[in-house]
C-alpha cells in the first residue's frame, strides 16, 4: 500500500507524513488512549467524585504544515480530539495548562468581572536541552548529539529525579526524549499540579547551580565552608560521570585548546602554571594508560586536594567538576503554569524520532541515535499489512510497542492508583462536611 | 464586620468568625461584640496608628532590626495601655478594626497597612515564649510542626550542612527547635538552598518560624482587606455617611501628603533669604522652632530634626544647611565643637552619611503625633501649646483678632490642620483648605505671594 519509506530524510516530508498519517492514520500509531487515561487524571470514570469537564479545559495547541499555529484547543473526550485532529492535520502537538473555563470559551471571561480565565492546574515540567551546554561539548555542536555528549542529559536525569523524588516528595515522573537534543520531565502529582507560579520558579531555583554566559568565566561559584546536602548528593553523581564518560568523551585535557579552558577556573596562577609545564611537554602523555585527559586529571586533581593550598583553590575541584556536568535547565520552561510543552510520543519533523519515554533508573541503557522513526514505524507496518479486526492494535506490531508500554506500567498505572485514591478521599471529605453541616441545622 | 448604631455617640461592633486567641497576640480574624464609644472609636485607632506610623519612621531611618523592635514595643506599651488590663485585647482588637476600615478603600493605603500591620504582628510574635507560640500556631491550625527528638537525631548532621553552607554556623543546630513546615511556605530559602527539605517538607529554626507564621497573617490580613472595602461599599457607607466616614477619612490622611524630600519649585533657596521667608511662609511650627534657634542658640535633637528636615524640603542646600547651623550655634558654641557634634547629623539628614537615605521632611500627621518634653520646642503648637501660649504666638504672626478667635476655636475642637489652614487664610487672606504638611504651607504661601507680587507689577505696568 505504501511506498518504502527509507528515503525519508527531508523536514518537509516529515511533516507532511506525520500530518496525514501519523496522528490520523486509522490504524492509530499515536497512543491517544493512554494520552487520555493520563491528562484526565482518574475523573474519565463513573465515580461521584468525578469531574467530567476536566478534560475539556486542558489546553492543546497544533502546530500545521507551513508553521503555522493554534492555541486554545480543547476536547471533551478522546473521540472528539481523534475527530479534530484529523480535521486540522498537525505535525506537533502541544500540552498546555487546565484552565477555570473551556479554553474556547475564554473571551466570554475577559474585561475585569469576577471571574477570569486563568490556569488552575499545570504539571510542573523541565526542560534540558544540549546547546545549553555547547561551551563544553568539543564532540559535537549546535542540534547535532552523540553518544559521547549524551551522557550530560543522563546526569541531568539522575540529578533531578533524585532531587524532586527525595527532596520534594514527588513520585509521578514521566521523562520523555525530545525528539533531537534533550530531555523533558513532566512531574505530575497533585501537589505539583497545584504549584504557583513562584513555587515552580523556586524549585528551579533551588536546582540551579550553573550561572553566566559567554562573557563570565566562572560560571559556578560555590562560597560557604560546605555544601547542601543537595549539592553534595548530585556531586557524587557529578564526579562519577565526569571521570568516566565527560572527561574522555570531550577529551578536556588532551590539547592546548581544550585544556586551557578548565584551567581558567583554577584561581591560583601557580597551580595553572604547574600544570602547563607538565602537560604543554607532550612526548610524557602518550605513555599513560588510561588516555591523556585521564593522567592529566589525577595531576590536576592531587595538585587542588593538596593540603598546600587555600580552601578556595580546593573547592575549585568541585565547581570544575559542576561546570561541566551540572544540569542547566531552561527556567523560563517551568517558571509558568501556562507555557505549552510538546506532548510525548510526537514525532521530531527534523529528525524523524518519536519523542519516547526514558526511565530514569535504566537511562544509562537509553540510546538516543537508536530510537524509532516515522520511517521505521511506517515499514513496520507495511510489511505487517493492516489485518483488520485484530486482537492487537496496530501501534503494539510497531516499534512504538515497547515505550507505550513503559508509559503505561512505569508512569500510567502508579498514577492511576494515586488518582483513585485521591478521588475517593476528596469525595469522603465532601460527604462529611455536608452530613456535618445538616447535623448543625436541627 | 457590622456597625449599628445605638446612638449617635456609641458604636456597637459584631463580627462573623471563629475566636481571638489565648495568647496575647491576635490573627484579628474576627472582631468582639461590644459596645464602643465613639471617642473610644477614635481614639483607639489614633493610638494604634501612633505605634504603626513609629515602625515606618524606624524602618526607613534603617535601624538595627533589635532596635526597631525595641522603640516598637516601648510605643506599644504607651499607647496601647488601658485602665483595665483586660481590656488590653480589647483595644487592640478594635483598633485594628477600626484601621482596618480606614485603609480598606484603596490601594496604596492597603499596601500600607498591610506592611506595617505584618511587621508588627511579626514584631510582637516573636517576642512571645515558645509555648505560647505553639499555642498559636495549633490554635489557628497551621500545618507547622515542631520535629521530635528522634526525628532531630536522624537529621542532625543534615541540618548542621545546611547551616554551614549558608554561612549560619552549626552551632546553632543544637539549641534551637525545629519547625516541619510544607516547602510552598518558605519559597525564598528554597530557592537560595538555605534550608533543609525532605520529602516536601523544610526543616527550620524557630527563628524562620515567625517569618512563615507572619506571611501567614499577611496573606489572610490582605484578603480579609479586598472583603472589608467590598463589606463597607456595600453595606455601610451610605448610613454613616455623617458619623464614621470622616473619623475614617481623617484619618487615612495621615500619609497622603506629596512627598517634600525635594523642593517643588526646584529653586534653591539661600542663606540670606531664610529670615524673610521664615517670617512670612513658614507654618506655626517651623516659625516657632527658627525663632526659639534665634533667641537659645540652640535647639535639641526632635527640634534640629524637624526644621533641619523642613529646610531641605524647600529647597536648602546642604553646604547652606551647615552654614546656617553653624551659625546659628555660634555664639555658644565653637565651629569645632559643631562640627565634631552636630554636623554629621545635618550630612546624615541630606543622605550623605551611613545608609545614604534622603529623609523626607515629616508630615503634619507626624509631627502632631509627636510628644516633645521639657526643653523641646518641635511638635504641632495647635496641639501641643497651652491655649495662652497658642494665643500669643498667632499674635506675633500678627493675625486679625478675628482670625485668632477661629483658630482658637478650630483647635478646641481638635482639628489642628484645620487650625493651620485657618491661619494660613489670616496669614495670607486667601482660601486655605487644609494643611497636610509643613512644606505644603510653604509652597502654598510662596505662590500666592509670587503671583500677588506678579498682579503688582503688572498694574503697575497698566497704569
Amino acid at each position: 500500500m505504501f511506498c518504502s519509506f527509507e528515503l525519508v530524510r527531508n523536514a518537509a516530508e516529515i511533516v507532511f507524513l506525520v500530518s496525514r498519517f501519523f496522528f490520523s492514520f486509522p490504524g492509530r500509531l499515536f497512543p491517544y488512549a493512554e494520552m487520555y487515561k493520563w491528562l484526565s487524571y482518574g475523573h474519565d470514570g463513573k465515580h461521584p467524585g468525578c469531574d467530567a469537564s476536566i478534560m475539556g479545559r486542558r489546553e492543546f495547541s497544533f502546530t500545521l504544515e507551513h508553521d503555522i499555529y493554534i492555541r486554545y484547543l480543547s476536547f471533551h473526550d478522546v473521540s472528539e480530539m481523534e475527530a479534530t485532529i484529523k480535521s486540522k492535520c498537525p505535525h506537533k502537538i502541544d500540552i498546555g495548562a487546565l484552565y477555570n473555563v473551556e479554553p474556547a470559551k475564554r473571551t466570554a471571561y475577559a474585561g475585569g468581572s469576577d471571574r477570569v480565565f486563568a490556569p488552575v492546574e499545570r504539571e510542573l515540567v523541565f526542560d534540558i536541552d544540549m546547546t545549553d551546554y555547547d561551551d563544553i561539548r568539543t564532540c559535537c555542536s549546535g542540534a547535532d548529539i552523540c553518544l559521547k555528549c549524551w551522557p550530560l542529559m543522563n546526569i541531568a536525569i539522575k540529578i533531578l529525579d533524585t532531587v524532586l523524588r527525595e527532596d520534594f516528595g514527588f513520585e509521578h515522573l514521566l521523562w520523555v526524549y525530545s525528539g533531537r537534543r534533550g530531555v523533558h520531565c513532566w512531574v505530575c502529582d497533585a501537589r505539583a499540579r497545584r504549584l504557583s507560579n513562584e513555587a515552580r520558579s523556586a524549585i528551579t531555583r533551588y536546582l540551579t547551580l550553573y550561572k553566566g554566559n559567554e562573557n563570565t568565566t566562572k560560571k559556578v561559584s560555590l562560597t560557604g565552608p560546605a555544601l547542601h546536602p543537595a549539592l553534595s548528593r548530585a556531586y557524587e553523581i557529578c564526579r562519577t560521570y565526569f571521570e568516566e564518560h565527560i572527561l574522555p568523551n570531550q577529551e578536556l585535557l588532551n590539547s592546548e585548546g581544550h585544556f586551557e579552558k578548565v584551567l581558567e577556573l583554577v584561581p591560583d596562577e601557580s597551580v595553572r602554571a604547574q600544570m602547563r609545564d607538565r602537560w604543554q611537554d607532550n612526548r610524557r602523555a602518550s605513555v599513560a594508560k588510561d588516555g591523556i585527559s585521564a593522567s592529566r586529571w589525577k595531576q590536576l586533581k592531587q595538585a587542588l586536594e593538596s593540603k598546600k593550598v587555600t580552601p578556595s583553590v580546593r573547592r575549585s575541584l568541585e565547581e570544575i567538576i559542576f561546570s561541566y556536568t551540572y544540569p542547566r535547565i531552561d527556567i523560563e520552561v517551568s517558571k509558568h503554569m501556562n507555557h505549552l510543552l510538546k506532548a510525548p510520543f510526537c514525532i521530531h519533523p527534523k529528525t524523524g524520532r518519536v519523542c519516547v519515554p526514558i526511565d530514569p533508573q535504566d537511562c544509562d541503557n537509553f540510546d538516543p541515535t537508536n530510537v524509532p522513526t516515522l520511517a521505521q514505524l511506517l515499514n513496520e507496518l507495511n510489511a505487517e499489512g493492516v489485518k483488520g479486526g485484530s486482537e492487537c492494535r496496530d501501534l503494539d506490531k510497531t516499534s512504538l510497542g515497547a515505550p507505550v508500554r513503559l508509559f503505561q506500567t512505569k508512569f500510567l498505572e502508579p498514577l492511576q492508583r494515586a488518582n483513585k485514591a485521591e478521588i475517593t478521599a476528596l469525595h469522603q471529605e465532601k460527604l462529611q462536611e455536608v452530613s456535618a453541616k445538616t447535623s448543625l441545622s436541627w | 464586620m457590622e456597625f449599628r448604631s445605638k446612638s449617635s455617640s456609641v458604636v456597637a461592633v459584631k463580627a462573623y468568625g471563629g475566636g481571638a486567641g489565648k495568647s496575647k497576640v491576635s490573627m484579628y480574624l474576627v472582631a468582639p461584640e461590644a459596645d464602643v464609644a465613639i471617642e473610644d472609636f477614635e481614639q483607639y485607632a489614633l493610638d494604634r496608628l501612633h505605634v504603626l506610623i513609629a515602625i515606618e519612621e524606624n524602618r526607613s531611618r534603617g535601624k538595627r532590626a533589635e532596635d526597631v523592635e525595641a522603640a516598637v514595643m516601648d510605643l506599644w506599651r504607651k499607647h496601647m495601655r488601658t485602665v483595665q488590663s483586660d481590656d488590653l485585647l480589647q483595644k487592640d482588637v478594635i483598633s485594628h478594626f477600626v484601621l482596618r476600615l480606614v485603609h480598606c478603600r484603596t490601594e496604596e493605603l492597603r499596601r500600607w497597612f498591610l506592611e506595617m500591620e505584618t511587621a508588627l504582628f511579626r514584631i510582637r510574635f516573636r517576642m512571645e515564649s515558645p509555648e505560647l507560640q505553639k499555642a498559636f500556631i495549633e490554635e489557628h491550625k497551621l500545618p507547622y510542626k515542631i520535629i521530635s527528638a528522634a526525628e532531630f537525631d536522624g537529621m542532625k548532621e543534615k541540618l548542621a550542612q545546611v547551616m554551614r553552607a549558608s554561612g549560619q554556623g552549626a552551632g546553632l543546630v543544637g539549641e534551637t527547635a525545629f519547625y516541619k513546615v510544607p516547602f510552598e511556605e518558605v519559597l525564598d530559602l528554597v530557592a537560595t538552598r538555605k534550608v533543609y527539605i525532605h520529602q516536601g517538607h523544610a526543616y527550620v529554626p524557630r527563628e524562620q518560624l515567625v517569618t512563615i507564621v507572619a506571611n501567614h497573617f499577611r496573606s489572610m490580613l490582605s484578603q480579609a482587606l479586598v472583603l472589608t472595602n467590598r463589606n463597607w461599599t456595600a453595606m455601610f457607607a451610605a448610613q454613616e455617611e455623617d458619623r464614621l466616614t470622616p473619623i475614617l477619612e481623617a484619618l487615612s490622611k495621615r500619609y497622603l501628603a506629596p512627598d517634600y524630600s525635594k523642593s517643588a519649585s526646584g529653586s534653591a533657596v539661600t542663606l540670606q533669604e531664610l529670615d524673610g521667608l521664615a517670617m512670612r511662609s513658614f507654618p506655626l511650627c517651623m516659625r516657632h522652632l527658627y525663632l526659639k534657634l534665634q533667641e537659645d542658640r540652640h535647639l535639641r535633637h526632635g527640634g534640629r530634626q524637624q526644621l533641619g528636615l523642613f529646610l531641605k524640603g524647600i529647597g536648602l542646600k546642604l553646604d547652606d544647611a551647615l552654614a546656617f547651623w553653624r551659625g546659628a550655634f555660634a555664639p555658644r558654641m565653637p565651629a569645632e565643637k559643631f562640627d565634631k557634634e552636630y554636623a554629621y547629623n545635618v550630612r546624615h539628614n541630606y543622605g550623605k552619611e551611613g545608609k545614604r537615605t534622603d529623609y523626607t521632611p515629616y508630615s503634619c500627621m507626624y509631627i502632631i503625633m509627636s510628644s516633645p518634653g521639657v526643653g523641646d520646642h518641635h511638635g504641632c503648637p495647635y496641639r501641643h501649646f497651652s491655649p495662652e501660649n497658642l494665643h500669643a504666638a498667632l499674635s506675633g504672626m500678627r493675625l486679625s483678632p478675628k482670625s485668632i478667635d477661629e483658630v482658637m476655636e478650630k483647635t478646641r475642637g481638635r482639628h489642628y490642620q484645620l487650625a493651620c489652614a485657618a491661619t494660613f487664610e489670616g496669614a495670607h487672606s486667601c482660601q486655605c483648605d487644609g494643611i497636610n504638611h509643613p512644606n505644603q504651607y510653604f509652597e502654598q504661601s510662596r505662590k500666592f505671594l509670587k503671583e500677588q507680587a506678579e498682579k503688582a507689577t503688572e498694574m503697575e505696568t497698566d497704569s
